[in-house]
């Protein structure tokens, strides 16, 4: 009696339009109170909703980035039930006829391809929030009611929760490629609740569905689902009675606990919004939609590999940011390395934009000045240590590699007329280690390269100068 | 002829001619309303400091010679359903009995803009619900024609208002008949617009999907140009329609020989007082000789009308209505309260009368699992085939006739015990609202001595033709212009 998992995500992306979904009100996080509300999201009696075009195509990139087919005529529907932060105490989402349908994300789990089928991606308005004090009374906040939120909702496809990460992580790089969400799950702009239970493949015995919520992380995600599936596995051996249940992830505990036993699922009462006229979208909308789509984040580190030669890892680090991976590939059209290009990216430059907390399109040093750099060291013009340097100063100043080399005098010293005088002057004052090396011992060379070096500030190119050496020492 | 009996169209004319200024004409309605309001309870909120100040406005842009758009000037009421900008807005409802909105509708933008100064804010049936008035929180209203009979509902302070003079013109909303029957019973024009002609922005709604503001005046041609200056597509209300709009009151003017009526067979007959029968036939005939083409048509699903709206309506209500929990606005419950539930419950039953509670658990009901498709999904494919009937009567005729209500007015209280009754008498009117088409009434005479109004039915956004017909009926028949005995 081998029960399997058998897990489904459902998960809510507010997106990054500038006005609510229904009004005008902006939807920027952190002002006062109350302060971006008006007759419609806060529900005032005579208000009507009025869709926001740009959340349609938002929606409408998204899933058509994940497969699914627009709807040619769609609905709004009123999802019905009572709460404080529901200023209409209905939400206008979408019930029997969503934007799009019928997707699937392909995801790389330990090396196996997983098929994970998209139900649904349709819209639908944010609630606001309640917040109750030590004394008794709660508070009611409408800045977030009716911000535009994207609800992907997948088949029960999953079978594990390492599944289930990666398809949050790669859902997440969707989101952020697409421009349709900043998906940070910590801000609450992405939120997701898996639904989890138990199957028996044979029987089709399973037990009853228990959908989690209150996660803030992809980890908490993770762990969520392990501990559910451990605790129906010992329900079931124990032969315990169950019953769909909503159940809360306590992050202090590590445990989900009951919030909601619920016998059968509530009663919406969906019906088609009134206020709002079935929406079409016509071919040339959808076309123009699919045509728009961006390179997405899997086909994109799929290509690193193979048009840049670069390693996995790389691919993946650089692509985690749509933006880091434009900005890596701008420098390595020119750079003439792309691995190279791939290490400054990665290296020095995340270094320091995380240190001072900027993104890379604020980058002080660009594309092209980084690419330069990089062909600079390639064709010997300067060590990579010193390129280290040099970085560190353009990244401070915005400056060129060139101009800063200039300004400060630095730059690879190969010009054999200039180095062999301090050959000679280090020969003579290291006479033990030239007669060390004349009498068979070889690295004594070490020494006297290295005197060479600090001579010339570290400037001189050490193959010239071993060169040299040799030449000199006979 | 008093000034306060004049047509809101005849003020007008007299505004412009500077022959009377706007001051007057409110300080006229002002008296009137002093010397009648006592009986007729038309007004939960009087508003004369704002219309004075409108009037004083208006007629210093006149005397500046600029020129003013029809309406300016012109005193009116608004049924208190449509929201009113710092003015008080109680849909006739204790849940909202001090709710004061920060914004205003649509139309009572474009009034203003018009420079229509505003009287007051008119009684109603609780969130429109009701056929007489009589479900009003506050007040009865009562008919100026006989004061012991409802003005009908539930738009009827708006519709007493302009019978008894105590505004030129008012605005009223409209889900399955309540401009037209009020303005029947008090003998006044009614229309209802198509549905989508009108903006709902800023009214505050019953079923969303059948309700609509219009005006109720005095004669045909005051309706026109009440719907020149409110109609037109709003891009904040969705289900407006983004079509033409025509001059209403240029079209009044032209022939109607050989336009087609059909009067509508199912709800001319059974169930119909005979006196009021007998108005409507007797319009049909006026039309004849207007050359107007009068003949007999069927719309079979006529009967499922009533159900297919108390499916509808309430469902659509029950919805609607769930905002009024007295977190934001409103009604909120003294009483001590365990959880929010409890005080939602609490404030709804203590803000709510009984027919608004009622129509909530109905709506609840039909929309509920297991009932949806059996209830509300099959009204919605019932309310097709009630607007087909209309689109296939509507290639053979012009316009549709039909009486606006099976009785005239009748005495308050006298469906007290027997509230289904009262909602049988919305079955001329109901077909109306399902089908989103314009419909007017029209006095057409009277029964036992009260008022009769004939119902015209056009098509979708004809109000064009449905005015003309209207106002050639009106200013052959005779009926136009008579006055209730009130106040003489």
């Amino acid at each position: 009696m081998a029960y399997r998992p058998c897990i489904g995500v459902e998960v809510h992306a507010q997106l990054l339009t500038d006005s609510k979904m229904f009004c005008g009100c902006s939807t920027q996080f952190g002002n006062t109170a109350n302060s971006q509300c008006c007759p419609v999201c806060s529900g005032i009696p005579g208000s009507l909703p009025v869709i926001n075009r740009k959340a349609v195509e938002f929606v409408l990139r998204t899933g058509t980035a994940l497969g699914c087919r627009p709807a040619p005529r769609c609905r709004f529907a009123r999802k019905n039930y009572f709460y404080p932060d529901l200023a209409k105490n209905y939400q206008i989402s979408q019930y029997e006829e969503p934007l799009t349908a019928g997707g699937r994300m392909t995801l790389e789990v330990d090396g196996e391809a997983v098929d994970i089928r998209i139900r649904r991606v349709h819209l639908e308005e944010d609630t606001g929030k309640n917040f109750h004090l030590p004394d008794g009374t709660s508070l009611v906040e409408y800045n977030r009611c009716g911000v535009p939120l994207m609800e992907v909702v997948t088949e029960p496809d999953f079978t594990s929760a390492e599944q289930v990460r990666e398809y949050l992580n790669e859902l997440r790089a969707i989101f952020r490629y697409l421009g349709v969400s900043s998906a940070a799950m910590e801000e609450g702009a992405m939120r997701a609740e898996p639904s989890v239970n138990l199957v028996d493949p044979l029987t089709g015995d399973a037990t009853p569905r228990v959908e989690i919520k209150n996660l803030a992380s992809v980890r908490a995600v993770y762990d969520a689902v392990k501990y559910e599936l451990w605790r129906q596995q010992q329900a079931l051996d124990a032969e315990e009675p169950m019953t769909q249940q909503t159940r809360r992830w306590s992050v202090e505990r590590q445990e989900t606990q009951v919030m909601r036993d619920k016998e059968s699922s509530e009663d919406y009462m969906y019906f088609p919004e009134p206020d709002l006229v079935p929406m079409e979208v016509n071919e040339a909308w959808a076309a123009r939609v699919a045509a728009e789509l961006p390179e997405l984040p899997r086909a994109r580190r799929a290509r690193f590999v193979t048009e840049y030669g670069l390693p996995a890892y790389d691919a993946e680090v650089l692509t985690a940011q749509r933006e880091l991976a434009d900005y890596f590939e701008a420098v390595a059209r020119t750079a003439g390395d792309a691995k190279a290009a791939s290490n400054w990216v990665m290296g020095d430059l995340t270094r320091l934009l995380n240190e001072t907390a900027q993104a890379v399109a604020a980058s002080p040093v660009s594309a092209d000045q980084l690419a330069e750099l990089v062909r600079m060291i390639g064709e010997g013009r300067l060590t990579s240590k010193l390129a280290k340097d040099v970085f560190e100063e353009m990244f401070r100043t915005g400056g060129s590699a060139p101009d800063i080399m200039a300004a400060q005098g630095l730059g690879v010293v190969n010009d054999a007329g200039e180095l062999e005088p301090i050959i000679a002057a280090v020969l003579s004052e290291n006479a033990e280690a030239v007669a060390s090396y004349r009498s068979g011992r070889k690295q004594a060379k070490g020494v006297l390269v290295g005197a060479v070096m600090k001579a010339t500030h570290g400037q001189a190119d050490p193959k010239l100068v071993n060169q040299l050496l040799e030449k000199a020492l006979g | 002829m008093e000034l306060f009996e004049l047509t809101a169209y005849e003020l007008a004319q007299k505004l412009a001619a500077r022959e009377v200024s706007s001051r007057e004409a409110v300080a006229a309605v002002r008296d009137r309303v002093a010397a009648v309001e006592g009986d007729v309870q038309a007004f939960l909120l009087q508003t004369w400091e704002v219309a004075e100040a409108k009037a004083a406005a208006v007629d210093e842009r006149r005397a500046a010679g600029e020129a003013l758009p029809p309406l300016a000037g012109v005193p009116y009421a608004l049924k208190d359903v449509i929201c009113t900008r710092g003015l008080r807005t109680t849909c006739g409802s204790r849940i909202l009995e001090r709710f004061v909105p920060p914004y205003d509708a649509t139309v009572v933008e474009r009034l203003g803009a018009a420079g229509t100064p505003l009287v007051g804010k008119a009684n109603m049936d609780e969130f429109a619900m009701g056929s007489s008035t009589e479900n009003s929180a506050f007040q009865v209203t009562r008919n100026p024609w006989d004061l012991e009979r409802v003005p009908g509902g539930s738009s009827g302070g708006s519709a007493a208002a302009v019978a008894g003079d105590e505004c030129f013109f008012a605005l009223g909303s409209d889900t399955g008949g309540s401009i037209r029957q009020p303005g029947s019973m008090c003998g006044i024009v009614g229309l209802k617009p198509t549905y989508g002609r009108v903006s709902r922005y800023g009214l505050v709604a019953y079923a969303s999907s059948l309700d609509q503001i219009g005006p109720l005046t005095k004669d045909v041609r005051d309706a026109a140009l009440v719907l020149n200056t409110i109609a037109g597509h709003d891009p904040r209300d969705s289900t407006t329609a983004a079509v033409e709009r025509p001059d209403f009151v240029a079209a009044l003017d032209g022939s109607v020989a050989g336009l087609k009526a059909g009067i509508i067979t199912e709800l001319t007959g059974k169930g119909i007082d005979p006196g009021v029968r007998d108005c409507v036939l007797k319009a049909a005939a006026v039309l004849e000789e207007l050359g107007v083409r009068c003949e007999e048509v069927q719309l079979p699903h006529a009967e499922y009308a009533l159900p297919c709206y108390y499916v509808i309506a309430p469902a659509e209500c029950s919805s609607n209505l769930a905002r009024y929990d007295g977190v934001r606005y409103g009604h909120r419950t003294q009483q001590p309260v365990e959880d929010f539930v409890d005080m939602f419950a609490k404030s709804r039953a203590e803000g709510f009368g009984p027919e608004v509670r009622l129509r909530i658990v109905k709506g609840t009901y039909v929309l509920s699992k297991g009932y949806y498709d059996a209830f509300y999904l099959k009204a919605l494919k019932v309310r097709t085939l009630i607007k087909r009937d209309f689109d296939r009567a509507f290639e053979r005729f012009d316009v549709l006739l039909c009486p606006v209500a099976p009785t005239p007015a009748f005495r308050i209280g006298e469906h007290a015990d027997d509230p289904l009754s009262l909602k049988l008498g919305d079955i001329c009117t109901l077909p109306v609202n399902l089908a989103g088409l314009p419909a007017l009434s029209v006095p057409c005479g009277f029964a036992d001595g009260l008022p009769v109004g004939l119902q015209v039915l056009a098509p979708p956004f004809a109000e064009a033709a449905l005015l003309r017909l209207a106002h050639a009926y009106e200013q052959h028949a005779g009926w136009v212009g008579r006055k209730p005995p009130l106040g003489r």
